[in-house]
């Protein structure tokens, strides 16, 4: 196979695996912050895709345009989440927040299920086919396009927890907890913030993807346990990490894809998480011990 | 020794301990073959959570791979029977070394490195998902198409092959069932399963106290292994047939692991107890749903969920301890 091919595919990788990693973002905040393992990430973004979905086919609506609300709608479906149905489970044993969730995530895949049916829907907008050639470089547009969006998402994303006295806040609880009651801030009201922003995160990341990929109602587990692995390569609660596991990830998947078969990809991506486990527990972003 | 496992039990949950066991052992003379089927599937749970139950909730290392091993235990007895004529218990003599080996491998990469908590659990997740894709593409076994075992019809239940009726089966897994019980109370009541709680309750303080807790965490992992691989061994003869996809699934793993945390993690009743409320919670419901003439695809698994949650609401530490309280039977949460 030419050189050209190699890269081509190695690109479109990175493209991709820039939208990974805005997705996985969203499972590093909220573990980072609440230490609750969101087990129902991928279905949450099934609902951000399928919203996304039903906008185009009833509105017309460009999914990369309708990002934005969409991703209001999932933030408040977050909050909503965290304040009412898993704040009591903070500080509870890990099998009992998986179980909750589990069971989250069952109603959601099967709701979609009810409501949107069993078969695989997907978006054509009008620049699905287009692509941009630098020399013999091919980029497909709404790669290009998702890639660019996740990029201003995570930076506005960065630019939240750094610069506003909002984020600082959070990144206290974060850090100590006990500290942040002491200091006066409203930790519950925190908590719901952040898994609302790491909701919003899929919310944003969701018709990105749909640009790239179809959904199915059973699409969920996958998209988790992807986000898993994103995380803790790039390394859990660090925020530059989910960002550079995601195009780590979406690289190696697109590169296996080509030299062995797509459909083994995602074994390489595992054997990733493996090594990255063994050697560097902490991620590759990560601090300290894990 | 029968005297220490039963030391400190109060006489009526022995009584009621019996009692059930005979329900068990003559439940096949009065339910029907549906029923006999929702039994069995009841028995292969309470089995394989009993089995996981062991590495969490007595050494506390949560395990959501389980898949793994009743994968590898399936498609080992399964490939050897396909290939060679080897019968079911000689796949098992086989099948058990190798999940204790695979068990091994995953419980010295995560505990040499200290892997612990949900990232032990996500590595859990993530050999079984690479050995599902995997098995998908190891032709050996016929990749994604399928391993299937030669059916026929046989006249009579031949054991030796696990080749027969469904009752068979049931009494096969009814006695795994009723050994892991006693295997898994004489684990609790030995030096092993006191040094297992230590680690559950405190790692640094096990350690300090001079507990070797890497080996300790690798005897549950392997223990647990080589216990779930005889279950998979059974889903092969059972099914006949198997998909990696659907086998290794981390659906299977999560099926797993429900019994045993709606019954009660670390009680050696709950995983019995949880498979029922499981099974009859998923069977009610589909009867229900007939009944009202509902036939929504979907419905039943969103009504499940919300049962789940009402229950993990309601009863964080279970259904058996809360049972335990409610009938005055004073075992403790081992």
């Amino acid at each position: 196979m030419p050189i050209d091919t190699y890269l081509n595919v190695a690109v479109s990788g990175v493209l991709t695996g820039l939208v990974y990693g805005l997705m996985a973002l969203g499972l590093s905040v909220i573990f980072g912050v609440v230490r609750v393992v969101n087990f129902a990430h991928g279905e949450m973004m099934t609902i951000a895709m399928y919203i996304a979905v039903t906008l185009f086919s009833v509105l017309h609506l460009d999914p990369l345009v309708m990002l934005v609300p969409i991703a209001a709608v999932l933030f408040a479906f977050g909050y909503v989440l965290q304040a009412g149905l898993i704040n009591p489970f903070i500080g509870r044993p890990e099998h009992s927040q998986f179980l909750l969730l589990v069971a989250l995530a069952i109603m959601i895949a099967n709701v979609l299920l009810i409501v949107f049916g069993p078969n695989a829907q997907n978006v054509q907008v009008a620049y699905s086919f287009d692509s941009f050639q630098f020399g013999r470089l091919i980029i497909d547009a709404t790669k290009a396009y998702a890639a660019l969006a996740a990029i201003a998402v995570s930076a506005a994303l960065f630019i939240f927890f750094r610069s506003t006295t909002l984020g600082t806040s959070i990144r206290a609880c974060a850090d100590n907890y006990t500290g942040a009651l002491v200091v006066g801030l409203n930790v519950n009201r925190l908590y719901a913030l952040t898994f609302g922003l790491g909701a919003a995160c899929v919310g944003a990341a969701g018709p990105m993807l749909l640009l790239i990929f179809d959904v199915t109602p059973a699409a969920g587990p996958a998209y988790t346990l992807l986000a898993f692995v994103i995380v803790i390569t790039g390394g859990l609660g660090s925020m530059p990490g989910a960002l550079v596991g995601g195009v780590l990830i979406g690289l190696t998947e697109a590169v296996a894809g080509l030299v062995f078969t797509p459909s083994a990809k995602s074994m390489f991506a595992f054997a990733i998480l493996v090594l990255v486990l063994l050697f560097r527990p902490q991620g590759i972003m990560g601090k300290g011990a894990a | 020794m029968i005297r220490r496992l039963i030391a400190g039990v109060p006489a009526r949950a022995l009584l009621l301990l019996g009692v059930l066991f005979i329900c068990f052992a003559a439940a096949p003379w009065f339910v029907g073959d549906y029923l006999l089927t929702v039994l069995i599937l009841i028995l292969y749970s309470a089995y394989t959570g009993q089995a996981w139950n062991i590495m969490m909730g007595f050494a506390g290392q949560l395990s959501l791979g389980h898949a793994l091993y009743v994968g590898l235990g399936a498609y080992t007895a399964a490939a050897l029977y396909v290939h060679f004529g080897l019968g079911p218990w000689i796949g098992l003599a086989v099948a058990v070394p190798v999940a204790s080996l695979t068990g091994a491998f995953v419980g010295f990469l995560a505990f040499r490195f200290r892997v612990a908590g949900v990232y032990f659990a996500i590595l859990t997740i993530a050999f079984a998902e690479f050995a599902r894709v995997g098995f998908d593409h190891l032709g050996w076994t016929n990749a994604s198409s399928g391993l299937f075992l030669p059916v026929a019809q046989y006249a009579y239940n031949d054991l030796w092959q696990l080749r027969g009726h469904p009752v068979m089966f049931y009494y096969v897994l009814l006695a795994a069932t009723a050994l892991a019980f006693v295997f898994c109370r004489a684990l609790l009541k030995s030096r092993v399963g006191y040094f297992w709680l230590a680690i559950r309750e405190d790692e640094e303080a096990a350690r300090s106290a001079g507990i070797d807790t890497f080996h300790y965490k690798m005897v549950a992992v392997v223990i647990s292994a080589a216990m779930t691989s005889f279950a998979g061994v059974v889903y092969a003869f059972y099914y006949n047939n198997l998909f990696p996809e659907q086998v290794f699934n981390i659906s299977r793993s999560i099926d797993i692991i429900l019994g045993p945390i709606v019954g009660g993690i670390g009680t050696l009743f709950g995983p019995i107890l949880g498979s029922f409320v499981i099974e009859i919670i998923g069977e009610g419901l589909r009867s229900l749903l007939e009944l009202f003439g509902i036939d929504v695809p979907g419905i039943k698994q969103v009504v499940f969920g919300v049962v789940l949650l009402l229950v993990v609401l309601a009863m964080p530490d279970g259904v058996w301890p809360w049972l335990v309280r409610k009938l005055g039977l004073t075992e403790r949460r081992a």
